[in-house]
């Protein structure tokens, strides 16, 4: 863009930003700041607004009332073109690239130019320019969905450089990355900073602020807590009373215990993805009773196949034991018959049937049995009865038992599939990214649910992005990369770099 | 390009009023005539002397209105099979070949015949149902094992199947089975009529000439058999899981493929009935056109009906009623427009269940 | 039966399923699944016979078949754009619409005689040995048209900035929208498009391939032999064409079929029994059966070319695509 000089102190001004949601103040009057030339973090539990005060930056949304100026000049947004022409970049945290188009694609779309004819090899030269210039390596003619996570988040950030962004918002860039990746991210922050370029970072780890940011702003439930404050001085306890309002406890309160007999066996188990390609390939492991078994790895490494397999939803080859009976390729209704209870990731695609009654989805996994079925017949007020249960037991937050799932929140969606699943008691519990997207408080919960499972004897496969968190429950954890397990080790022995290596396929371990 | 208002959509966070279905409904039903006595102004019709007509055609008299009955029952079975199918989000729309399949098997115990005419009138009509049933859900099975276990669209095969199924009765009606060369077989033997109220005439006059027959019995019972199925059986809770969400149901354990395939067997088992209800109530023998499009008017009388099986009865009587005076009135593709437009509407109107619409100034809100 | 002539009545009379399957394309390559081709067919043929007989000019009458079909597709574009409802259930009221429509508006037109679109030689190439014979002589305009659409038709989908922006919205539609390209825009844009290829289908039937209007009849299925199409070739234009070509061919085959008294020395059982000409009646819709399954069959192999926001509606802000 145009040459800045010292005539405006901020690349950005936002003040008293008001948006609502249907149900919910997003936004309640929130002030953010961003200097030319610094790297503003802008930290908050999941559904504080951070992401809906972005979204107002780069042009999605549009507030309710407020001011927003960019380099001095008051602007009205009205749609994401008119914040790209102002210089705003957005990396989303769920990447908006199209799977089936090139990086060069993807990084042309939208644009007036080419004109009409794509005479894509002269711009793939131009790609690999500006790739030089910034150190973001991507293949130009490689499609998306042949690419990684890693080189997706460059292409996302290049899309922002080649519009000449010179305003960045990264939303939770770390969240799909292994500890190494964060760090060459962080070098490539830097970098963008040197070349006169401002960053607001969305995150929620502290370290990771601190190692990057100059300074800081805290959003809770739509409102500022904390404006463009120095984080340096800051510790994790204050930081989190920012956030939530509340101490948290840290401390996991996990008791040592010895694992009983083995519950599930896999051995050499090998599965496709989608597309026909290999996903998993030959992975073998055991959990035992009692025994928390967490797998690391970058989205996408296998883990949702592997998971699939494990609960009848994907064909394999190999051989899956429960309680030493096989189960490999049996349907999900027999893997729920073998005591197999999974929490999904996809709590609204697969967990739940969204515009159903809280009733009909906790009957979901036992209504053919006694005594919420009797014959062909679903016995509706022992349905009704068994939904309440669970909804007191588990403190899930519903007008009803007959209000429709989807009106409830993340949190209290994901209490519901626990609830259900953990009611059927299971011998083996897979659970897929359980906290995810959810708040401290849900969190907690969940974790505390899992690990009374865990006293209760029950066999748990933990597979989570946030390392903390596998580390902190898992009583063995594991790495999968490229489909394959490399490495199983005692939790309390893992550290954070081995485990990122192994993420990123730098390391392997025999163990 | 600047409209004033800006009509806006927002999830409704409460639940839809009771009333809003019905409302929707009537209110698509009631455009969808507005709008198409427009229509008939535009050609040079006068719109209120065809719906007037049309109204005198269909309730004017007991006759009349029990016509309209007996071309509101093959609907009947028709929007209840469809509405089990749409529930499931399987977008059949084979009703019509499924029709004349069942008329078709139905027909085979006579022609053939299964057994023998001097049969008690109880053998010959049990039998001729079932037959009827077996061959609309035979036909039905071909469009369900193709969607469930190839993944091939269901509405092309289906439409594709009813092509099929009238030429392969032509084939029958024209050749093995013709009446001295016309274009049908011969009347059945009366063994093989469905009662009817007419057949009381001579001990109640006023029935006379009232051509209604035992099929609508055979609609209401489906109604009430599909209602209970749905409300409260293990099946009508799975099925309301596939369609809500099928990803989930796999996850509990469904088996989805399976249902596919059931639920268009019963769906055809159904249109097969209507069949067998036409031929041994209406017409008596089989021939060609036996339907008036009651494959494809069933599927605006399910959407209509919001797939509700007891709402089936009404919408198929106003439809039965747009059959009947659709043969009378010109221009003669009217009724068939007036379906459309129905449907159109009806879906149109959804959006009111779905969201909340709201109509702002533009100015208003960028200050 | 001749080979030759059933070459070229495939050439003429695919060149209908052509259009229309085109039209069917662009619109699902944006996520617009329109089911209503045979409606908009049907309108497409009613008013181009319409127009052309009033006028007296069938170059007026084919503009208007390609806008009524394009104008009905409009009602489809705003039901499933702005409404979000069900593109299945929009498309095939859509159908019953354009159907009611046509039959409507098209009372009376039959048997009337009307101008039609004329069929010429491409001068140059009608020369060139046997291929000119073939392809390129005593065609009418329209399947000289079809010919250049396809390739065309390719280059833009697959080679060209708008084109580009049409996959992405109908892949993923979010990504294109962040970018400031207007997904609603040209989601209306390509439906109206594929609306007027439609139109055009219909047209190319009522003023020019096989004249005349005959009612419903006039398109009699072949608006869902397009779409049956799109789904065998996987969204791609080239054997979107070859498909259409073939379908003709063997239409014509079948027509034939009934003529010889033998068959390679065989008693033609078709010439003696009439009625068996029922089952021959049935080998288009047969045949579009066995042709999805078989396009679903590679769809599922290779899990390539179904637009992944096909059928979706897109909101802004919702999680998912």
């Amino acid at each position: 863009m145009t040459i800045t000089t010292g005539e405006f102190p901020y690349a950005v001004e936002m003040r008293d930003i008001v948006l609502r949601f249907p149900g919910v103040l997003a936004n309640d009057h929130v002030n953010f700041t961003l200097k030319k030339g610094e790297i503003h973090a802008l930290l908050g539990e999941n559904g504080a607004g951070k992401s809906t005060l972005m979204n107002v930056l780069a042009g999605l949304y549009r507030p309710e009332s407020g001011e927003i100026k960019i380099k001095g000049k008051p602007v009205t947004f009205n749609s994401p073109k008119d914040a790209i022409a102002s210089g705003i970049g957005m990396v989303h945290q769920h990447f908006m690239l199209v799977p089936t188009l090139t990086v060069t694609e993807n990084i042309l779309l939208g644009l007036k130019e080419p004109r009409f004819i794509m005479r894509l090899a002269k711009y793939d030269k131009k790609i690999l320019a500006l790739q030089e210039e910034f150190g973001l390596k991507a293949d130009p003619s490689a499609n998306i969905w042949q690419i990684s996570v890693g080189e997706q988040q460059r292409v996302e950030i290049l899309k922002t450089l080649y519009r000449g962004a010179d305003i960045l918002i990264l939303d939770e860039p770390t969240a799909v990355l292994a500890p190494q990746e964060i760090e060459e991210l962080m070098q490539t922050m830097r970098i963008l900073v040197d070349q006169g370029k401002s960053i607001i970072f969305i995150s929620h780890k502290l370290n990771e602020v601190k190692a990057v940011a100059d300074r800081l702003t805290v959003l809770r439930k739509g409102k500022a807590t904390a404006e463009g404050i120095d984080p340096q001085g800051l510790s994790r306890a204050d930081l989190a009373e920012l956030m939530v309002g509340r101490e948290v406890i840290f401390q996991i309160d996990k008791k040592a215990q010895v694992p009983g007999e083995v519950v599930l066996e896999v051995d050499k188990l090998s599965t496709t993805n989608n597309r026909g390609l290999a996903a998993v390939k030959g992975v073998s492991f055991s959990i035992r009773q009692g025994e928390i078994f967490g797998i690391a790895g970058i989205a996408g490494n296998g883990q949702s196949e592997l998971v699939e397999a494990i609960t009848g939803l994907r064909e394999s080859e190999g051989s899956i034991r429960i309680n030493g009976v096989e189960v490999s390729n049996c349907s999900p209704g027999k893997a729920i018959n073998c005591g197999v209870a999974h929490i999904p990731e996809d709590r609204t695609g697969v967990g739940t049937a969204p515009n159903l009654s809280v009733t009909k989805n906790v009957i979901m996994k036992n209504y053919t049995e006694s005594p919420i079925s009797n014959g062909w017949r679903i016995n509706y007020p022992a349905a009704h009865d068994h939904a309440v249960d669970l909804k007191e037991g588990y403190d899930i937050q519903t007008p009803t038992v007959e209000t429709q799932a989807r009106k409830l929140s993340g949190g209290n969606l994901q209490k519901l599939i626990l609830a259900r699943e953990i009611s059927g008691k299971p011998q083996l519990i897979v659970a897929m990214q359980p906290t995810r997207g959810l708040d401290v408080g849900a969190i907690e919960s969940i974790q505390k649910l899992l690990l009374e499972q865990r006293s209760n004897g029950a066999a748990i496969l933990l597979i989570s992005e946030e390392l903390d968190e596998l580390l902190e429950l898992s009583d063995r954890v594991a790495v999968i990369f490229n489909g394959e397990l490399v490495g199983q080790m005692d939790a309390s022995q893992a550290d954070l770099n081995t485990i990122g290596m192994m993420m990123t396929g730098s390391l392997r371990s025999n163990e | 390009m600047k409209f004033p208002f800006r009509i806006t959509f927002e999830n409704r966070t409460e639940e839809v009023p009771k009333w809003m279905p019905l409302a929707t409904s009537l209110g698509a039903v009631v455009a969808a005539f507005i709008i198409n006595g427009i229509v008939l102004w535009l050609i040079g019709s006068n719109p209120f002397r065809v719906y007037k007509f049309f109204f005198n055609a269909s309730f004017g008299s007991w006759g009349a209105f029990s016509d309209i009955v007996v071309k509101a029952t093959p609907l009947i079975l028709i929007g209840l099979g469809y509405s089990l199918a749409f529930r499931m989000k399987i977008i059949s729309i084979g009703a019509e070949g499924q029709f004349y399949m069942g008329a078709f098997f139905a027909s085979l115990v006579v022609l053939v015949p299964l057994v023998p005419l001097d049969s008690p009138k109880i053998v010959v009509l049990t039998l001729m149902a079932f037959m009827g049933i077996l061959g609309g859900a035979l036909y039905g099975m071909i469009p369900g094992i193709l969607k469930a276990y190839y993944n091939v669209n269901e509405i092309i095969t289906t439409l594709m199947l009813n092509y099929v199924a009238v030429y392969w009765n032509n084939y029958w009606i024209f050749g093995k089975y013709s009446d001295a060369g016309f274009q049908m077989t011969p009347t059945f033997d009366k063994v093989a009529w469905l009662p009817r109220l007419a057949d009381l005439a001579s001990k109640y006059p006023f029935f006379s000439g009232i051509t209604l027959h035992l099929g609508v019995v055979f609609g209401l019972v489906a109604a009430i058999l599909i209602w209970l199925i749905l409300k409260y059986s293990r099946w009508g809770y799975e099925i309301s899981l596939i369609g809500d969400n099928p990803k989930a149901a796999n996850y509990a354990g469904i088996n989805i493929k399976r249902n596919i395939v059931l639920v268009m067997i019963v769906s055809g088992a159904l249109a097969g009935l209507a069949g067998m209800s036409e031929v041994t109530g209406v017409v008596h023998r089989l021939q060609e056109k036996i339907s008036t499009n009651y494959g494809f008017s069933g599927v605006i009388v399910a959407w209509l009906a919001k797939l509700h099986p007891f709402a089936v009865i009404p919408v198929s009587i106003l439809f039965g009623a747009l059959i009947v005076a659709g043969r009378e009135i010109q221009p003669s593709g009217i009724s068939f427009l007036i379906q459309g437009t129905i449907l159109f509407l009806v879906i149109s109107s959804d959006v009111l269940l779905r969201y909340k619409v709201r109509i702002s100034r533009r100015q208003e809100e960028v200050a | 039966m001749n080979l030759e002539v059933i070459l070229r009545a495939g050439l003429s009379t695919g060149t209908i399923l052509i259009f229309a399957a085109i039209g069917e394309i662009i619109a699902e390559r944006a996520g617009v699944m329109n089911l209503g081709v045979e409606g908009m067919m049907l309108i497409g043929a009613m008013a181009a016979f319409k127009v052309a007989y009033a006028t007296q000019n069938a170059w007026l009458g084919l503009l208007a078949g390609i806008l009524a079909g394009g104008i009905l597709s409009l009602a489809h574009g705003l039901v499933i754009i702005h409404f979000q409802a069900d593109q299945t259930v929009s498309g095939l009221s859509l159908t019953f619409l354009g159907t009611g429509l046509a039959l409507v508006l098209g009372e009376g037109l039959t048997g009337l005689n009307t101008p039609t679109i004329p069929s010429v030689d491409v001068p140059l190439l009608s020369s060139i040995p046997f291929i000119g014979r073939i392809f390129f002589t005593d065609f009418n305009i329209l399947v000289y048209i079809g010919y250049l659409m396809i390739p065309l038709s390719w280059y833009f989908i697959f080679k060209t900035r708008p084109g580009m922006h049409l996959r992405a919205v109908g892949e993923k539609p979010s990504a294109a929208d962040t970018l400031g390209v207007n997904v609603y825009g040209i989601r209306y844009l390509y439906t109206f498009v594929g609306g007027c290829l439609a139109g055009l289908a219909g047209a190319s039937i009522s003023i020019a391939i096989s004249p005349g209007w005959y009612s419903s009849l006039t398109t009699s299925g072949q608006g869902w032999i397009a779409i049956a199409l799109v789904i065998f070739a996987r969204w791609n234009p080239v054997p979107a064409a070859l498909g259409g070509y073939l379908f003709g061919m063997l239409r014509r085959f079948t027509l034939d079929l009934q003529g010889p008294m033998t068959i390679l020395g065989v008693k033609n059982p078709f010439f003696y029994d009439h009625n068996l000409v029922f089952f021959l009646q049935m080998m288009p819709f047969i045949l579009t059966i066995i042709a999805l399954l078989w396009g679903s069959g590679a769809a599922r192999r290779k899990r390539k070319g179904t637009p992944a926001a096909l059928g979706i509606p897109y909101i802004r802000g919702e999680r998912g695509l």
